[in-house]
């Protein structure tokens, strides 16, 4: 394949239109250098060349992952265009390329430098994930919970199906405010919306007495004589704060 | 005076926090329609308080009236101090209230011995049938057995339970004569034994019969406190293996010994809680549990406690040095996982990464391996790490006990604020288990 260093990509963003480019560069037979999601600055003489997305392209390679790779590395690539890496769309499409040379051993190379990139970001995505499930503080607003959080991977996908098993009969919403989404639940029935802006109401009088409950046994359960701040930092970084209840200042 | 829950609240968890199990883990279990929460496997933590403790369950005692006395507890019968109980509701509208909001995954229930053991877990039943069958509550429930009860008030209560955990807490028996004086070794470990068998009974009944309910299906634990007798490591680690093969523990857990109460035969309130020591002994826990360890691999009668310099692992590899350096890319899993700075995840990873390839240093820094102490046990594809000169076994010996410098001469009495000698590193091992 003709190895054009100068080589961009443009597409629409979507998980199918990134199949589509990595359909394109094997259909061409050409390698792009960077592949470009929209919003992301041009430089002057940029000649991108537009990928349109199309299902039918796009399934074709989805499908052709486990057949020629293996069902792990299709749920690593799945994982992986949820991370906030930078340049994912480019690591994947490098993962795949490997994937589809080696075949299901790519899964074993952690030595290799896109492997390894590519893990690594997972794992940053699914430990994340992972600590969501514990920091979401829902507020009850009449019938409903409404949580806000602020990852820095695309954790909702992944949260999904905790809080929808856990929650069956409550109406709840997730807002991420990172990625402008939210998770919308109501009736049995979960969908991932965009949402650009969410002004919540003033919470009750039943609220306000439960978050000073759990403030208070936040407090109290800490053993003075074990005081160990940064241990708490390492465990619950900051960044998490500003939306945990028994953190925010009054 | 008006005692309302927020006062109640206070009360019942500043007495419950000296337990120090706070996992949520051990059962999978799917959320019902008509039903509110879930339970999964690896446990969730909620937040960390401020001593940097994992917080994962609302965790109360029902009453804190006790007509018990043992004297290193808070709630001994002597102690002068205010007495409050949550009635069943009001622990349920607590629980469902907190639950909802996602601020726990479940509730630790303990209490004091109000009127005797069973009239005791008579009224846990009580606030636990409320909560699993009328609140229709799925999510984790750890509660404590009472020493003293009867056999079948506890199997009813670990039928509502995920985990029951009854407390050695001292682990030998004079030990328990001397300061929990209501509490014998039989009376602790019958119903350890009995929970033990109820256990496998509900297992072989779920083969047979599908419906049938389970009995604490996370299994069962216990807690031993370290530092208020002068019991050794080695005793509590050899008593630590009997618990896990005898009435096959799910977890046992150490608690730094916390003076409350002056008493003669306690260390003087002023004294620090041992924090390093127990330390050391979750990670020898670990060895146990995951590294395929045996107790008189790490201590004996001539050396009965961990050298608080050198993590447990580390010190057995230092006294057997004639098993290294070990071939990175030959040796066995049960050996790597015996490398210093080497834990199940890197060991995992070396075996998958060893299919496609051979590993050599850079490699395994690609792989999230430390090096720092993994260095002086290894080679990688026949050579040791370039640059790094040993030149005999006293070499590595004080080139590692220059990592663990401590300043003399008495680690423990340094306050741990001030030095942190349990590092980021220690602290994350210690969650994660990877040594
Ligand atoms: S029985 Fe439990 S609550 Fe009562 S004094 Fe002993 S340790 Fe404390």
């Amino acid at each position: 394949m003709p190895d054009r260093t100068d080589l961009i990509y443009a597409y629409d963003g979507s998980f199918v239109g990134l199949l589509c480019c990595v359909f394109e560069s094997y259909a061409q037979k050409e390698i792009p250098s960077v592949i470009r999601p929209p919003g992301v600055q041009q430089s002057l003489f940029d000649t991108a060349k537009w990928i349109e997305s199309d299902e039918h392209k796009a399934d074709r390679v989805f499908n052709s992952i486990p057949a020629r790779i293996s069902s792990q590395a299709q749920e690593l690539v799945k994982l992986g265009f949820l991370t906030c890496a930078p340049h994912k769309e480019l690591l994947i499409y490098q993962f795949l390329r490997l994937g589809f040379t080696y075949g299901s051993q790519v899964m074993t190379m952690l030595t290799n430098d896109t492997v390894c990139a590519l893990q690594k970001a997972v794992h940053h995505l699914t430990s994340e994930s992972h600590k969501f499930k514990g920091f979401v503080r829902f507020s009850v607003y009449g019938e409903a919970l409404v949580a806000v959080i602020e990852p820095k991977n695309f954790v909702l996908p992944l949260l999904s199906l905790h809080f929808c098993d856990r929650f069956r009969n409550e109406a709840f919403m997730i807002y991420d405010k990172t990625n402008s989404m939210a998770l919308v639940y109501r009736s049995q029935k979960a969908e991932l919306i965009s949402v650009d802006e969410l002004t919540l109401p003033e919470v009750d009088a039943t609220e306000v007495e439960y978050r000073r409950l759990w403030k208070q046994f936040y407090t109290t359960v800490a053993i003075e004589g074990r005081n160990n701040p940064r241990c708490r930092m390492t465990l619950m970084p900051k960044r998490y704060w500003g939306q945990m209840t028994e953190l925010m200042h009054d | 005076m008006i005692i309302d829950i927020y006062d109640k609240l206070t009360i019942l968890s500043d007495s419950a926090k000296y337990d120090v199990a706070c996992t949520s883990s051990g059962v999978d279990r799917n959320g019902k329609l008509g039903s509110i929460g879930n339970a999964v496997k690896a446990g969730i933590c909620h937040s960390f308080s401020a001593d940097g403790r994992c917080i994962s369950l609302l965790k109360v005692l029902m009453t804190n009236v006790c007509i018990f006395d043992c004297k290193y507890c808070v709630n001994r019968v002597s102690n002068d101090t205010l007495r409050v109980g949550f009635t069943p509701s009001e622990l349920a509208e607590l629980t469902i209230n907190f639950y909802r909001r996602n601020y726990i995954e479940g509730l630790f229930l303990s209490s004091g011995v109000i009127k005797s053991p069973n009239n005791t877990i008579e009224q846990m039943i009580k606030s636990l049938e409320l909560l699993r069958n009328v609140y229709h509550f799925g999510g984790y429930i750890h509660v404590k057995a009472i020493p003293g009860a009867d056999s079948e008030l506890i199997t009813r209560l670990g039928l509502l339970a995920d985990r029951m955990s009854i407390n050695i807490e001292l682990p030998s028996q004079e030990s328990l004569k001397l300061l929990a004086p209501n509490k014998t070794k039989e009376s602790i470990l019958r119903p350890m034994g009995l929970i033990s068998t109820k256990i496998q009974e509900s297992s072989t009944d779920l083969v047979k019969f599908r419906h049938a309910s389970k009995f604490v299906p996370a299994g069962q634990s216990t807690q031993l406190i370290v530092g208020a007798t002068p019991d050794t490591d080695h005793k509590i680690i050899t008593l630590t293996e009997g618990l896990y093969k005898k009435y096959h523990l799910k977890r046992v857990f150490f608690s730094a010994y916390m003076p409350v109460a002056e008493h003669s035969l306690l260390p003087s309130v002023n004294t620090k809680p041992p924090l390093l020591r127990e330390h050391r002994l979750y990670q020898a826990d670990w060895l146990l549990r995951f590294y395929g360890f045996e107790a008189k691999e790490l201590l004996d009668e001539q050396h009965p406690n961990f050298n608080l310099q050198v993590d447990p692992k580390c010190n057995w590899a230092l006294n057997h040095l004639e098993q290294f350096p070990l071939e990175i890319n030959k040796a066995p899993y049960e050996m790597l996982l015996r490398v210093p700075g080497i834990g199940v995840t890197g060991a995992r990873r070396i075996l998958t990464a060893r299919k496609s390839s051979s590993i050599d240093f850079s490699g395994l820094k690609k792989m999230g391996i430390v090096l720092k102490r993994a260095q002086y046990f290894i080679t990688c594809k026949g050579k040791i790490l370039d640059g790094l000169k040993i030149t005999s076994d006293g070499a590595i010996r004080a080139l590692m006990a220059n990592q663990y410098l401590l300043p003399s001469p008495y680690p423990e009495q340094l306050s741990l604020f001030n030095e942190p000698f349990i590092t980021r590193e220690d602290v994350q091992q210690c969650l994660t288990g990877q040594i």
